[in-house]
């Protein structure tokens, strides 16, 4: 298991020092520090055995977190949790940086203490160790806030308290894609995924029971057969479902449940949380196609034509649209001339960056570009990196719609109905490229 | 008000005014007091002076106080183990708290101190946590009785906790028995007899339930846990399988890794007919390319995962290169093992846009990166034939860039297929040798060298060439002067005329001015064999290379398996087992796969199922410290066999008195040249009786011809039953038996192919080695679909005559390799001679006649036909059927006389008179031919044509 856990600076000091097993000493903070972060060169791997002590680290902006052990851990296990580690201090906290870590150390001690112990990980959702490691003290508790904290921190239900109340029951549903692309300068389509997240903010009071839908084929077609109802109705949502390749949830969600239904039950954990991941690779919506031509004129110039074209409903809009279109590291001049927004060539990024605000669906957009190049005699030609595109559409290129999210709390007099549900759908551009 | 303060206190005196502080009255200075000194203990100083002062800050409610003192209290009880005593009345007062936060802090705590004298004095306070009411208390004591283990064990067994640890699994709170199954894996592992872990079906049972209910990491601690565990029979492991499928779709890695691990495992026992199995097969692959989303660490230790379970069952991922390519903004260590898998994964299907991804990344900036993708596209065309043409001129290309280390790469590479595709590429040499002085790494001058000296007959100006190395020979490394040698002496050997200087010099460099004794014995060895016998050195020094293997860099199964036990782990990552990585007696044990009931495995290897609790197999993988004891072992047990090193030689006995007669019969073919039998290396018993028996051989093989019934066809190409080439027991599985034919001028080879192993069969290939009449595959063996176990199919494979040629005993002998996912497997045939016999085979008269007379008597051969009741005519009809054509028939005092001629595919004529008495049934046949080593076998020929 762990034996340790480090964390420094950017310098190698070192800002937390926390050994869980007597066989990692005191010389195994500096072997890190001498190895790794003072090392000349880059980091060739995550994992690094120093006189047969291993060591696993992630960094977050400037600072590094170390596990170390001298066992077979499971490395996978480590590296979640050192991640887990970074989401708890960043809820605690904010942004993990020295001085935050300065200022909140003897917290830090006190919550490795809780959620690493002998090297082992314990319980480590913020809902509930907020309700005990407080910096506060927990001198005021009564006997029964102590077991129900206990409870909770042990229980099947470890990342929600009982109690929870809400004025309002509210919840808010963002469906989080990003939609990859590699284009062909004939426009075929050499790959495309979309990876989705699934992200709910809860305001729910109790211990809500509640079952996500959305269309999955899978779902759609079972429902499709079995069903004696409006075969119409079967037919036309059908149509609408879609394959996902493979999803993954949060602990909250009953997995055997999903594995042998393909229903999503649990009970939310309070506030902000990703309830599933998902990637799909059928049927994708690719909300923007880009069309290049690049002329060579002679050595010493380059003509390029750019047209973007919008492929989704025209009453839709997308926004933060930019196109960067790589230039020939021997550029010496560069003129542009686009019809909707603005276009810039950035010399030290070797690229024409051209940004529009906003675009609605069904349009589209020209740019071209006169490109000067200096002689060289570099026998080696470029190698046209491909045009890349960034945007944000309001819908779901997998396609994906939300059904249903039904809450169901029978101990407290709220329905389904009394809860008010937002659901918002934004899809983002992950690698978008298109070879020319 | 902020704590980072604490950090910036660099007074002189500064011990002095803490001491003063701690021992202030006002709480809030004392608190403030600790902090400075647990922010002057994390950056290095040294505190434990003020140890008193902090342990009488101990007794106090103020919980965050206390937890400070605590943390202050493991650091420094060691190195004050007297002072460390103070402590003990608190933390048994802290025991009875009425706050189980309070009751939990202190068990966690005291376990934390290593001082033996305290932890006798907390046996009784943990015996009263282990029981305690609260879950949050019970769950901390489980993992307090490991700590105290690693104190002393000794204490902990006599305390009997460990059996209050084991009745924790059965505890109604999931939390608690994820961490009593943490806690008592790990004691397990320093204890590997004790039965401690004893896992039954119905504690699976309860872990299973757990299993649904508990944190994420408890989930990934029973995983592990069920891991080690060998199910009863298929129903068993197939029921635990369906009850870890779900957590595939966790969202936390390691849980996802843990399951993997669980099902490749038990996936094992299943038997591969059966429908869940092929199901398994499919859920395991979209939740390993998830991963690959995952932050980069997570991505590097799911990748050097999935490079084991590609190795493992190649099946489940070969659909999936896409997601292998590599993504300009990866981390390297994330690309590197992309690199890998994407090789792995390399299949005629896929290797065009393959082939497109590495040339784009040889032109990337990471050093390594380029160079492992230039050595990629070279495995790729050793892995793949069919691309290895492209495979080469992508290299050409590249080796145009003049990128220094992109060339050396490419040079080291392609030394590599001309070991896979010897004289099929050569010309390319003249480029290489172009590059041959930017070349300034050991790999790629000895890469080079060896061109040189392997082709150094085409080259004009090799000697040049490598007497320019000679210049710094000292300076070199061994690697390039082992090379060197080698290469100056096959190059005297070709061209002795010119190169006797040369090879004087680098004899006398290597021999006389060198230290190092590998070189020297190598020049003496050199040198004696040149002096007495240069027929025979260069016997030695030319002799026929083995072709390179595809996967030379695949893990050893033995490894494989034991790694696979280990996915997820730190020994998964390094790809080696945990004994190379971890002190102690801990994770020394051996793991290995369940094999499916009722397996042949099993018969074989009577210790496994125990592996959990029994003592550890014995250790068939080479660990660091055990080299000798390997080296040992190489004679007797092949590498390959799974089984510990006593049975393998136990076994081949035992194979050999059973299959007696079949080994004797095939036994001879496997001599030989001796570099094969050295490749084939897994039958030591039988090799010497196999080379002692090759005369006998031919005899057996007469007899089985006469055996075989009279099927054949009536006036064609008799074709002779198919016969055992090659057994399943010397093969992994693998079966061949077939026969030759000629078909429409055709030679071909018809195999049956039966795979009697447990596993699927793929990738197969075929290879000749060189032979008397340079018979060659003249396409790949065509077997298109993977050969599942028990299936047999039959390949047609047609052969040319325009391979190398090299005489071989007898004659007709031909050494065949035959490869498959498995291995490469080895045996020789012998085929009937009438396979060369051409078609236009017919001569004229008048040349006939002054041919007979050309060919010296000494070369007549005499033979009697016995039995055969045909008369003249007929059997003149059958022959030609066989390409033996009747050129002129004679009756003489009733003896009929027929002349006739055999062209073989090298051109060589065989004349032959046969004479036929009316009523006898014997013929008596008189053979010529220039080359008189063959009548023996056109004899045969006549033999099997006529009594069939």
């Amino acid at each position: 298991m762990i034996g340790g856990l480090f964390i420094y600076n950017h310098k190698g000091e070192v800002l937390i020092s926390r050994v869980y097993r007597d066989d990692i000493g005191r010389n195994a903070v500096d072997a890190f520090r001498v190895n790794v972060i003072h090392a000349r060169q880059q980091v060739r791997s995550p994992v690094t055995n120093i006189a047969r002590t291993s060591f696993f680290h992630v960094k977050r902006s400037n600072i590094w977190l170390a596990a170390v052990t001298k066992q077979n851990v499971n490395a996978a296990m480590v590296f979640e949790f050192l991640y887990k580690m970074c989401d708890v201090m960043t809820a605690y906290f904010g942004k993990i940086s020295e001085e935050n870590i300065k200022n909140n150390f003897v917290l830090i001690y006190e919550l490795l203490d809780e959620i690493l112990d002998f090297g082992y990980p314990q319980n480590s959702e913020t809902g509930a160790l907020k309700t005990f490691i407080t910096q506060q003290g927990i001198k005021g508790q009564t006997k029964e806030e102590q077991s129900q904290i206990t409870s909770q921190v042990t229980g099947q239900i470890g990342w929600r308290r009982e109690g929870i109340k809400y004025r309002r029951n509210e919840l808010f549903l963002d469906v989080l894609e990003s939609v990859n692309l590699l284009m062909s300068p004939q426009g075929q389509v050499l790959s495309a995924h979309v990876s989705g997240r699934v992200v709910m903010k809860s305001y729910l009071s109790g211990m809500p029971e509640c079952k996500f839908g959305m269309n999955d084929k899978i779902v759609i077609d079972k429902q499709g057969k079995g069903g004696t109802t409006d075969e119409a109705a079967g037919k036309s949502s059908g149509k609408q479902s879609i394959a996902i390749d493979d999803c993954t949830f949060h602990q909250c969600v009953r997995l055997s449940k999903f594995d042998s239904e393909r229903s999503i039950s649990f009970i939310p954990p309070d506030g902000e949380y990703e309830l599933m991941r998902y990637r799909t690779t059928k049927d994708i919506i690719l909300p923007f196609r880009v069309i290049p031509l690049v002329r060579e004129v002679g050595r010493t110039k380059l003509e390029v034509k750019v047209v973007i074209k919008s492929n989704f409903k025209p009453s839709l809009l997308a926004q933060k649209i930019e196109v960067r279109i790589p230039t020939p590291l021997n550029t010496s001049g560069v003129q542009v001339i686009c019809m909707k927004g603005k276009a810039k060539y950035k010399a030290s990024e070797n690229a024409i960056v051209w940004k529009i605000k906003r675009m609605a669906g069904m349009k589209e957009s020209q740019i071209s570009a006169e490109i000067e190049l200096l002689p060289t005699n570099d026998k080696k030609k470029w190698a046209r990196p491909p045009i890349s595109m960034n945007f944000e559409v309001p819908f779901a290129p997998s396609g994906l719609k939300v059904r249903y999210l039904k809450v169901f709390e029978s101990k407290l007099n709220y329905s389904d109905h009394d809860v008010i549900k937002w659901v918002r759908y934004i899809g983002r551009s992950g690698i978008y490229e298109t070879r020319c | 008000m902020t704590d980072s303060k604490y950090f910036t206190t660099t007074k002189k005196g500064e011990i002095f005014e803490l001491k003063a502080e701690l021992n202030s009255d006002k709480k809030e200075k004392k608190k403030e007091a600790v902090k400075k000194v647990i922010a002057s203990m994390t950056v290095g100083k040294d505190v434990s002076a003020l140890f008193p002062d902090v342990v009488n800050c101990m007794q106090t409610d103020n919980l965050e106080l206390k937890k400070l003192v605590y943390l202050y209290l493991m650091n420094y009880a060691k190195s004050q183990p007297d002072m460390a005593i103070m402590a003990v009345n608190t933390f048994v007062k802290d025991c009875e708290d009425p706050n189980p936060l309070i009751r939990a802090l202190a068990v966690r705590t005291m376990g934390c101190i290593r001082v033996d004298k305290i932890t006798e004095y907390l046996c009784e306070p943990l015996r009263k946590c282990l029981k305690d009411e609260d879950p949050y208390v019970r769950k901390t004591a489980a993992v307090c009785v490991a700590k105290l283990h690693d104190i002393n064990a000794q204490l902990v067994e006599d305390q009997g906790f460990l059996d209050t640890l084991k009745d924790l699994i059965s505890d109604s709170n999931p939390m608690v028995v994820a961490n009593a199954v943490a806690a008592l894996s790990e004691i397990a592992e320093s204890h590997p007899n004790s039965n401690l872990l004893d896992l039954n079906p119905q504690t699976i049972n309860k872990l299973l339930t757990a299993l649904n209910e508990c944190t994420e990491w408890g989930q990934i601690f029973i995983l592990d846990c069920l891991a080690n565990y060998t199910p009863r029979d298929d129903r068993e492991s197939q029921s635990i399988c369906e009850r870890v499928t779900p957590r595939l779709s966790h969202a936390n890695s390691a849980v996802v890794l843990s399951a993997v691990k669980v099902l490749m495992k038990f996936m094992e026992m299943l038997p591969k007919d059966l429908d869940y199995y092929g199901t398994l097969l499919k859920k395991l692959a979209p939740p390993l390319v998830t991963l690959l989303s995952a932050e980069p660490e997570l991505q590097y230790v799911a990748l050097r995962n999935i490079n084991l379970i590609v190795q493992k069952r190649p099946e489940i991922l070969k659909h999936e290169m896409k997601v292998f390519f590599v993504k300009y903004n990866d981390p390297i260590y994330v690309k590197l093992e992309k690199l890998d898998i994407m090789i792995r994964l390399a299949s005629q299907a896929n290797i065009a846009q393959v082939l497109a991804e590495l040339k784009e990344y040889a032109t990337e900036v990471d050093v390594d990166f380029v160079r492992k993708a230039v050595r990629a596209i070279g495995r790729c065309a050793i892995k793949v034939e069919q691309s290895a043409e492209r495979c080469v001129s992508t290299l050409l290309d590249l080796i145009q860039t003049k990128v220094n280390y992109v060339v050396q790469e490419a040079i080291v590479v392609i030394k590599d297929i001309f070991r896979k595709y010897p004289n099929k590429y050569e010309s390319v040499i003249a480029t290489l040798c172009e590059n041959l002085d930017s070349l300034d790494e050991p790999e790629a001058r000895a890469a080079m060298i060896w061109i040189v000296g392997e082709y150094a007959e085409r080259i004009d100006n090799a000697d040049e060439l490598l007497e320019s190395f000679l210049e710094g020979f000292h300076d070199e490394s061994t690697q390039v002067q082992l090379q060197l040698l080698t290469a100056i002496v096959k190059l005297f050997l070709k061209k002795p005329t010119e190169t006797q200087e040369l090879v004087q010099q680098v004899l006398s460099l290597a021999t006389q001015d060198s230290d190092n004794p590998d070189l020297r014995d190598r020049g003496y060895i050199y040198w004696r064999l040149l002096s007495t016998d240069p027929v025979a050195a260069k016997e030695v020094v030319l002799a026929e290379k083995p072709l390179i293997s595809e996967e030379t860099d695949l893990i050893e199964p033995t490894l494989l398996e034991e790694l696979i036990c280990h996915i997820g782990t730190l020994a998964s990552v390094y790809h080696k087992p945990p004994s190379a990585f971890v002190e102690g007696s801990r994770g020394v044990q051996h793991r290995r796969i369940p094999p499916r009931a009722g397996s042949v495995e099993s018969a074989e290897s009577p210790d496994v199922g125990q592996s959990g609790s029994s003592e550890a197999p014995p250790a068939v993988i080479p660990s660091q410290g055990d080299l000798l004891g390997d080296l040992l072992n190489l004679d007797l047990a092949p590498p390959t066999s799974t089984v510990p090193s006593v049975q393998p030689s136990m076994q081949m006995g035992a194979m050999d008195l059973l299959g007696g007669g079949l080994d004797s019969l095939l036994g001879g073919d496997i001599g030989g040249s001796p570099s094969m039998g050295a490749g084939l290396g897994a039958a030591p018993t039988v090799m010497p009786a196999a080379l002692g028996g090759a005369p006998a051989v031919g005899g057996g093989l007469g007899d089985l011809f006469d055996l075989g019934g009279g099927v054949g066809m009536p006036t064609g190409f008799y074709v002779v039953p198919k016969t055992m080439w090659l057994p399943a027991m010397k093969a992994k599985g693998l079966e061949i038996s077939g026969t030759f034919a000629r078909r429409g001028g055709i030679i071909q080879m018809d195999m049956s192919l039966t795979n009697k192993a447990m596993s699927v069969m793929t990738d197969f290939a075929i290879q000749f080695n060189r032979n008397s009449f340079g018979m060659a595959p003249a396409g790949p063996l065509q077997v298109l679909t993977p050969l599942s176990p028990n299936q047999t199919i039959d390949v047609s494979l047609p052969l040319s005559t325009n391979g190398p040629v090299m005489k071989m005993e007898p004659l007709n002998n031909l050494q065949v390799a035959v490869k498959n996912n498995i291995d490469v497997f080895y045996f020789s045939c012998q085929f009937p001679l009438s396979l060369l016999f051409v078609e236009d085979g017919k001569m004229e008269r008048q040349v006939f006649l002054a041919t007979w007379k050309d060919i010296p008597n000494d070369n007549e051969a005499q033979f009697q036909i016995k039995d055969v009741h045909l008369n003249s005519d007929a059997a003149s009809n059958k022959l030609q059927g066989s390409n033996i054509f009747t050129i002129a028939k004679r009756t003489v005092e009733g003896q009929d006389m027929l002349y006739q001629s055999i062209k073989l595919t090298n051109s060589i004529w065989v004349l032959a008179e046969m004479r036929v008495q009316t009523g006898n049934p014997n013929y008596t046949l008189s053979i010529k031919c220039r080359a008189p080593e063959v009548c023996q076998f056109v004899y045969q020929c006549y033999e099997m044509v006529l009594k069939n």
